[in-house]
């Protein structure tokens, strides 16, 4: 029983559901890092899908959607650079009307650019090839999840180990920190406070705009109206839950996934989907509890 | 010359509105050159906007808009005056609506008292939703910001089930409840104008909003709070209890608008058509540009809902999507906020 129930297809399902939160909580990640609360990692992911299907149709190839996607979502992150990394206005603030914006945006965009509402797609457009890694593909159970996916997966894997590097093993890294922990400090030491908030939030833009890219072209090809429903968000609960660390971060992303693909594997087996849409939300809501009363009670301890 | 009066009274009041005026200039550029980039004529666009949100009938419809957008502005600015961001109004006001129809199509008593008692059902479904927000704050430290925008779309679907199996109308195509029966639905106010008597309550709360934040202790505490968290600690608010209360009457509200939805316009819980018109995000909005102030934030919401109004009168006439309105109120916060107006860093 249970080993039909966990098959192949819910591990890939999985995979398809932790890369794009991966790729933004990435971004959220070095932003918290940075001293910058990003909370428009949902609204730079809505733009990064709509450019990708708006640059795979009008430039007619996969690479423009790719192109168009990493520069929608820098783009649009530049706004949030100005207004918090440069004017230091309020970033909550900002990412709310940012998110707000994307929404409307693209939902405007969608109707004078394609004419229609909902829903977008164009069989002439492709989607991200999927690559196999020999050897690993051909694994049972796990082969497909791990082995054949589109590069974009694999990009998240790599980023997340370049990550954990670049912030423990390099200077850049160590000033970065710098400037989120005690900014004054890391000033009078000479670094540039202003102009690596300003890069890390460009960089997240371009991340967040891959994980739009993920979503609508990674494995199906079409754009529909608020196709990130909180993903970004559930990002947001992944760099809290992870504390900005990484690794911690990818394994509240990986149980995100996971607990997507629970939802959809229990809408298989017949439950109403309204019901087990609500998976990621609930388990998120969960983990930030568990761990919230968890550290409490240490404190308790400690203090 | 004028006066050192004058001139205070200027400096008080007039001076931190022309941030507002420029963004609001801002807001109609960006909108001007987005329309310009699709092709479309800016001026035809805005004349076609203010037409349609204040010529003839219009101006009924727009202060019907204007009641539910009222009220989730309240909704968002009373814990805003606070510092607390609820983005979660929009499943509170689902379940409002969803627990009043479900009140007033099954509660075996009298019309008048399932009417009232549908209004209550609503108000506690979102207050009581709201707090669990709250709790998760104040007991594991969850951040309300995250928690109750989370807990939005488990509402949603909840509500989004229910009336697609259990409280399914089989008479209609679309997943809703059975008619509200005319007796529990909440009557015109202004005979042949959507206006119903939903304002009254709408203002009856916004009248309790502004008294309670202008003359009372709590409405002090809630301002002190606004302005320095750890001051208002410090001088003895019990910054716990105050955000259960903040919220439990942030959710009430927005409950209520979700009641006021369905037993006085729609008059049956219909999925997703309380959240199409998309009062929550507006409200925030609107409550946002006055920094959470209730005067502000009812004039800002009332401006809001004329866009909305005019929007709807501008697509028909001249096919430009009334979503443009949301650009424009999107554009006009991002503006302000990047400016660092109104609110400073936390």
């Amino acid at each position: 029983m249970t080993f039909t129930f966990f098959n192949a297809t819910f591990f890939d399902q999985a995979i398809l559901g932790i890369t794009p939160i991966l790729l933004a909580a990435l971004a959220g990640t070095l932003s918290e890092r940075v001293g910058l609360f990003n909370i428009a990692l949902e609204g730079q992911m809505l733009v990064g899908a709509f450019a990708a299907i708006a640059g795979s149709h009008f430039g007619g190839s996969l690479q423009a959607g790719v192109l168009a996607a990493v520069a929608a979502g820098i783009l649009f992150s530049s706004l949030l650079a100005v207004g918090s990394a440069l004017l230091r206005g309020n970033d909550i603030v900002i990412g709310i009307s940012l998110n707000l914006l994307a929404a409307g945006l693209t939902s405007f965009l969608l109707r004078t650019l394609f004419g229609v509402s909902g829903t977008f797609s164009d069989s002439a457009m492709q989607g991200l090839p999927r690559l196999s890694i020999p050897g690993v593909d051909a694994l049972p159970l796990l082969g497909s999840a791990l082995g054949h996916q589109n590069a974009l997966v694999y990009l998240s894997w790599f980023l997340v180990i370049a990550i954990a590097v670049f912030l423990d093993r390099t200077p850049w890294g160590l000033r970065l920190r710098g400037i989120g922990e005690q900014a004054p400090a890391a000033i009078a030491l000479g670094a540039n406070a202003t102009r690596y908030r300003f890069i890390v939030t460009l960089f997240g833009g371009a991340m967040c705009g891959l994980a739009g890219l993920q979503l609508s072209l990674g494995s199906l090809t079409l754009f529909s109206e608020n196709m990130t429903a909180g993903r970004g968000w559930i990002a947001v609960a992944a760099v809290m839950l992870g504390r900005a660390r990484p690794l911690a971060v990818t394994a509240a992303c990986v149980l995100f996934g996971l607990s997507d693909a629970l939802g959809l594997r229990l809408q298989g087996e017949g439950l109403p989907n309204q019901i087990t849409d609500s998976a990621p939300y609930l388990v998120t809501l969960a983990a930030l509890t568990v761990a919230g009363l968890r550290r409490r009670r240490l404190e308790r301890i400690t203090t | 010359m004028m006066g050192s009066s004058t001139q205070a009274y200027l400096k008080r009041h007039v001076a931190p509105l022309l941030p507002v005026l420029a963004a609001v200039v801002v807001g109609f550029g960006v909108c001007g050159l987005i329309a310009l980039w699709v092709g479309l004529s800016p001026s035809l666009m805005f004349t076609q906007l203010i037409k349609g949100a204040v010529e003839g009938p219009q101006l009924a419809e727009t202060i019907a808009r204007a009641v539910p957008l009222v009220g989730m502005t309240l909704a968002a600015a009373v814990p805003l005056r606070a510092g607390i961001v609820n983005l979660g109004a929009e499943g509170q006001l689902v379940l409002g609506g969803c627990a009043a129809a479900i009140v007033a199509l099954y509660l075996p008593a009298p019309d008048a008292v399932r009417l009232s008692a549908a209004i209550c059902a609503g108000m506690l479904a979102g207050a009581a939703y709201a707090a669990l927000a709250a709790a998760g704050e104040i007991y594991a430290g969850v951040p309300l910001l995250l928690s109750t925008w989370l807990l939005t779309y488990p509402a949603k679907g909840l509500c989004g089930y229910l009336v697609r199996a259990p409280l399914r109308d089989p008479l209609t195509a679309w997943p809703s409840t059975a008619r509200i029966p005319v007796g529990v639905r909440l009557g015109h106010l202004i005979p042949g104008t959507p206006i119903n008597q939903g304002l009254l309550l709408v203002a009856i709360v916004a009248i309790a909003v502004i008294v309670t934040e202008r003359r009372t202790p709590a409405g002090f505490e809630l301002r002190l709070r606004g302005l320095n968290e750890r001051f208002a600690r410090y001088g003895g608010v019990a910054l716990e209890r105050q955000t259960l209360g903040v919220m439990l009457a942030s959710g009430a509200i927005a409950g209520l608008v979700g009641a006021i939805m369905v037993l006085g316009s729609q008059f049956r819980y219909t999925d997703g058509a309380l959240t199409a018109p998309q009062y929550s995000w507006s409200g925030t909005l609107a409550a946002l540009l006055a920094g959470g102030e209730p005067v502000g934030s009812i004039v800002a919401a009332v401006l809001f809902a004329a866009l909305q109004t005019g929007g709807f009168a501008m697509e028909r006439s001249v096919e430009i999507p009334r979503v443009l309105t949301m650009v424009l109120q999107s554009v006009i916060i991002l503006f302000l906020a990047m400016r660092g107006a109104i609110w400073k860093r936390p």
